[in-house]
């Protein structure tokens, strides 16, 4: 009992941090930080399949999305620049 | 830029390891339990982005070329295709189907029936299937892996170049 009320608090709570740390990556000016954000969303989301019972899913996405992604992304912005202009 | 600073190096050697054995045991482990080829390619992948950072992608690129890599892919796809295409050869019995699982129950490499009953999963099964995954994972590791290396070396170039 004890057990399934904390899986449904785990849904409760994944979800919600993975929109605000989606939020978060839309708002901030420095893009690094930015993919931070979107490397924290990744890896919530891939807690968030292993506890949906899918863990090939969310190995794919801790791979890839995590980590991979995030090296990409970087690296991209180390060749550019770092800051967001305001619009 | 020649990689970063010595904790992060030291780190990462000792890191490294632990990472690329668990990518090849989800690679090799494909029939048996989550994952497969795709999955244990992009851990291993990222093992091997952990060293481009880690040690720059000058260091890097002495150690491997992205031609090599280029082949290592080539080599994942001509190698599922052609697993894939062994169902078709009428040498093997019940062949002459695309996809076809030959190597299943046979004498070859994993080729061993799968017993009923509630014992430990035999890794030396299901036929074609981790041949399969051996491949995937070969291409997945390369694919990802040079574009990592290559966009690290290149954005190294431009700002050698001074823009």
């Amino acid at each position: 009992m004890t057990e399934d009320l904390l899986i449904s608090l785990i849904h409760i709570v994944v979800p919600i941090l993975i929109i605000a740390a989606s939020i978060v990556a839309i708002y901030l000016k420095d893009l690094i930080a930015a993919a931070i954000a979107v490397a924290a969303m990744s890896l919530l989301l891939s807690l968030e399949f292993f506890i949906l019972q899918a863990p090939d899913v969310a190995i794919a996405e801790a791979g890839v999305g995590a980590c991979l992604t995030t090296a990409i992304l970087i690296i991209a912005i180390k060749s550019t620049k770092r800051m967001e202009d305001e619009a | 830029m020649s990689g970063m600073s010595k904790i992060v190096k030291t780190i990462t050697s000792i890191a490294f390891p632990f990472v690329m054995i668990y990518g090849l045991y989800v690679i090799l482990h494909g029939h048996l339990t989550p994952g497969g080829g795709f999955q244990g390619g992009a851990v291993v992948a990222s093992a091997c982005a952990m060293i481009v950072v880690a040690f720059g992608s000058i260091w890097t690129m002495k150690k491997i070329k992205e031609n090599q890599l280029s082949i290592l892919e080539s080599i994942g796809a001509i190698g599922f295709i052609v697993f894939a295409f062994l169902g078709l050869i009428i040498l093997f019995d019940n062949s002459g189907i695309f996809f076809k699982n030959v190597f299943a129950n046979s004498v070859y490499l994993f080729g061993q029936s799968v017993e009923y009953a509630s014992t430990t999963a035999n890794i030396n099964t299901a036929g074609t299937l981790p041949l399969m995954n051996i491949a995937v994972g070969l291409k997945v590791i390369a694919g990802l892996f040079v574009i990592v290396l290559v966009m690290a070396y290149a954005s190294n170039k431009i700002k050698e170049r001074g823009d």
